[in-house]
């Protein structure tokens, strides 16, 4: 017993300074892409073949755009090319209220917004989510997990994930929606209590992520229950639990500041020392 | 291994040389293999003339560290070897369901993963479309009798966990049976792998299973590379294996964390539960992602490490891997944990090698079985990694063998963290040339994964195959759970952390 409690005080605090402090992240974490078609030399098309999901569109144009509903944030396009019109930041607050706002042009950080007051006093301070795991590859389904965690410990803000859709304010989905769960998804939805929310998380449960167009699969929430809307889309491949904490703090009007606290590399949720 | 066409983990043959014989002969090269103790890692069909299929198996020789490579054409049937050699089951079942081809005599001939025929087949399992779209709904084993009771879970479970559904035929909280039914995770990924670009392939190959980005990211880029003959530079060929054995590192030490929590032992779940992120971080320090997306590319990696980020890492890696071996020690030192976890969920070795269980869950019943040294590739051929083995093969032991392999693990990425060799850490990919077949296995950090690629006659990916490790380990897990308590279940279920995704892919 003794032991246990002196490895218990060695370990110390362990939760992240973030959303009051910083939010640390490696030097190569790649957020919030930014666009400057003016360096885009015409006729090249190189980020566009390097895209695994077709994320990139009218590259060579002003148009030029980044779907980070499609991007799987694996860096190719920016690598590919070479007069540095595409390049990711380190800001990881990538959700937003609507699917058109994923789409990136220039350099401007879309957040999404809050819920409106009679929806914020509902759940703003206790928001019980049930997660569907509809095709997902275990990427998601870890990350939002992690949120879970003594390091990024989402439920000291009252979001927690439940066990049943019955006891649930919402549905959590992952994966591009497969055929097979189908069926699951949509009793799950029709089990959870009105009113719910219903977010996307993922690159998968936003598009396909690399599955869009299998025959076997939805292309994400969307376009497996059709007529139902989606509050808030997370981006990634997988998103970063800051990042999915972001969004869902954001939704709830948890966090407001559009100010960007980042710091110098550092292990996420590394113990202060 | 004679009469079949010989290989290595990584080369690249002909795939019309593979030798094509009738299926009798087939069969004998098949059940003559695994007799003198060598494996199946991977049987699978194509199409072939005449709505017929070209199957082909893939042979190892563990001891030898060779491959050998056999094909066979049938029709809509073929005797069954799985009552002989279980290990076969899941092998005959997917070629059943994709191709229509029914074992004759398989003891338990059902649906796989509930996806639809590859050609237009007659149904081997006897269903007419449109196929019920929920796979579990089929009939399950049942036992009857007074006091017996069914539970049924799942594919929606209580954690954040992917979707599969458990049938238990229950004697108060004894488990007589357990039968898992898999496919809610089923994408159609092989499919998609073939004719896929290259930039699309590898991010389907690690969307494979998710956490397992490296093992099957690595696999796919061996592939590639063994069909176009090229091979990673010594620096890239470093920095792969490092962030192979962190991502055993992360998914060990999270999975000791968790199987604390289902015991109640809150120390260790809560320890290594936040320690599990020291590793994905590393990864993430190395390539932008914590599970180490975009880090692979066929021909080596796509980033390089500066000598003092390498040295900043290592340092940090030595000081995470001090606080996990404290944390761990509390987790065997507790009676309670002990308590729980011996005797719990055990396999044995017999059934183990019938099943053909490969990994951690393997070598916990005493199967010294390990890609990196059995069929070494990078940088195993020059660095040998000591297998770690238990003996009890229950809960204890899978906990036991991970400590093992985390200790190792941790010593082989900090020591070449420190000594990495100067050069390039990329090669470029030449065009693939047509009608080329490669192996590609690597042990990923649930056990063998094999990979088969075979281009078309224009150097496109035609047919790819892969199989995950849990494609043989659900069965053990539903042995494992024979006569012991529904509250088990949970606790030999992370013992095991099957991935559902990499099995129904």
């Amino acid at each position: 017993m003794i032991e246990i409690l002196k490895a218990r005080l060695r370990l110390g605090r362990q939760t992240v300074a973030w959303p009051d402090g910083p939010a640390r992240f490696p030097e190569r974490f790649r957020g919030r892409p930014v666009l400057d078609p003016a360096r885009c030399t015409a006729g090249c098309a190189a980020c566009l073949e390097a895209c695994a999901t077709a994320a990139v569109t009218a590259p060579g144009t002003p148009e030029m755009a980044l779907d980070l509903g499609r991007c799987l944030f694996c860096g190719a396009c920016a690598e590919a090319c070479s007069e540095g019109a595409l390049t990711f930041t380190r800001d990881f607050r990538l959700a937003t209220r609507t699917r058109e706002e994923l789409v990136v042009a220039g350099d401007e950080a879309k957040l999404a917004r809050a819920l409106d007051a009679r929806m914020r006093a509902l759940f703003g301070r206790s928001l019980r989510l049930r997660q569907v795991s509809a095709g997902g590859c275990n990427g998601c389904e870890a990350e939002l997990n992690a949120t879970g965690n003594i390091q990024f410990d989402l439920s000291r803000f009252g979001v927690q994930f439940v066990a049943s859709p019955r006891h649930a304010d919402g549905l959590v989905v992952t994966g591009p929606v497969t055929e097979n769960m189908l069926t699951a998804l949509r009793k799950t939805y029709e089990a959870t209590p009105a009113p719910k929310l219903v977010i996307a998380v993922g690159a998968c449960a936003i598009s396909g992520g690399p599955f869009a167009g299998s025959p076997v699969v939805n292309d994400g929430v969307a376009g497996a229950i059709p007529g139902v809307p989606v509050d808030l889309f997370i981006p990634g491949c997988p998103p970063h639990p800051i990042t999915i904490g972001d969004g869902l703090l954001r939704l709830l009007g948890r966090v407001t500041h559009e100010d960007l606290r980042v710091a110098t590399t550092g292990v996420v949720g590394a113990a202060e020392s | 291994m004679s009469g079949l066409l010989e290989t290595w983990n990584g080369e690249a043959v002909e795939a019309r040389e593979v030798p094509l014989v009738p299926v009798d002969r087939f069969q004998d090269g098949l059940c003559q293999a695994i007799a003198a103790g060598g494996r199946v890692s991977a049987l699978f069909g194509r199409r072939h003339e005449e709505n017929r299929v070209l199957v082909t198996a893939v042979l190892a020789d563990d001891r030898e560290s060779r491959l050998g490579l056999l094909s066979t054409v049938v029709g809509a049937r073929w005797p069954s070897l799985s009552d002989e050699f279980p290990a076969l089951q899941a092998f005959e079942r997917e070629l059943a369901e994709q191709y229509g081809v029914v074992p004759e005599g398989h003891p338990w001939l059902k649906p796989l993963r509930f996806e639809h025929a590859r050609m237009p087949v007659r149904d081997a399992f006897g269903r007419s479309e449109p196929f019920p779209d929920i796979p579990g709904d089929y009939p399950f084993f049942r036992v009857e009798g007074e006091e017996i009771h069914e539970v049924a879970v799942g594919p929606v479970h209580a954690g954040i966990i992917e979707p599969g559904h458990f049938r238990f035929q229950c004697h108060g909280e004894q488990v007589l049976h357990l039968e898992i039914s898999l496919g809610y995770q089923h994408r159609g990924a092989e499919r998609l792998l073939e004719g896929a670009s290259l930039p699309r392939a590898l991010r389907l190959a690690e969307s494979l299973a998710g956490d397992t980005s490296i093992g099957h990211g690595l696999a796919f880029c061996r592939a590639m590379e063994a069909l176009a003959g090229v091979e990673a530079p010594p620096r890239g060929s470093y920095l792969r294996g490092i962030a192979l054995e962190l991502e055993r590192l992360a998914n060990h030490v999270g999975d000791l964390g968790a199987i604390a929590g289902d015991v109640g032992f809150q120390p260790t779940a809560a320890g290594c539960g936040a320690l599990r992120a020291e590793f994905l971080n590393a990864t993430a320090e190395l390539c932008g992602n914590r599970f180490g997306r975009g880090l692979l590319v066929p021909g080596g990696v796509r980033v390089d490490l500066s000598a003092g980020d390498a040295a900043r890492l290592a340092d940090k890696l030595a000081n995470a891997f001090a606080r996990v071996r404290e944390s761990v020690a509390l987790l065997f030192r507790s009676p309670s944990a002990r308590n729980r976890t011996d005797g719990t969920g055990v396999v044995s070795r017999e059934l183990c090698d019938a099943l053909g269980l490969v990994g951690p869950a393997a070598r916990a019943s005493g199967a010294s079985r390990d890609v990196r040294r059995d069929h070494p590739f990078g940088l195993y051929r020059f660095t040998h990694l000591p297998v770690a083995t238990g003996e009890s093969g229950d809960v204890f032991a899978r906990a036991w063998v991970r400590w093992l392999e985390i200790d190792r693990s941790a010593g082989f990425v900090l020591d070449h963290l420190r000594g990495l060799p100067e050069g390039p850490v990329r090669a470029a990919l030449p065009a693939l040339p047509p009608g080329r077949l490669a192996v590609s296995m690597v042990e990923g950090w649930r056990g063998e994964i094999a990979h088969v690629a075979l281009t078309d006659d224009q150097g496109r990916l035609g047919r790819y195959k892969v199989k995950d490790p849990s494609f043989h380990n659900w069965m053990g897990l539903a042995q494992a759970l024979r006569g012991e308590q529904v509250s088990d279940f949970p606790l030999c279920n992370k013992s095991f952390n099957l991935s559902y995704a990499g099995h129904d892919l």
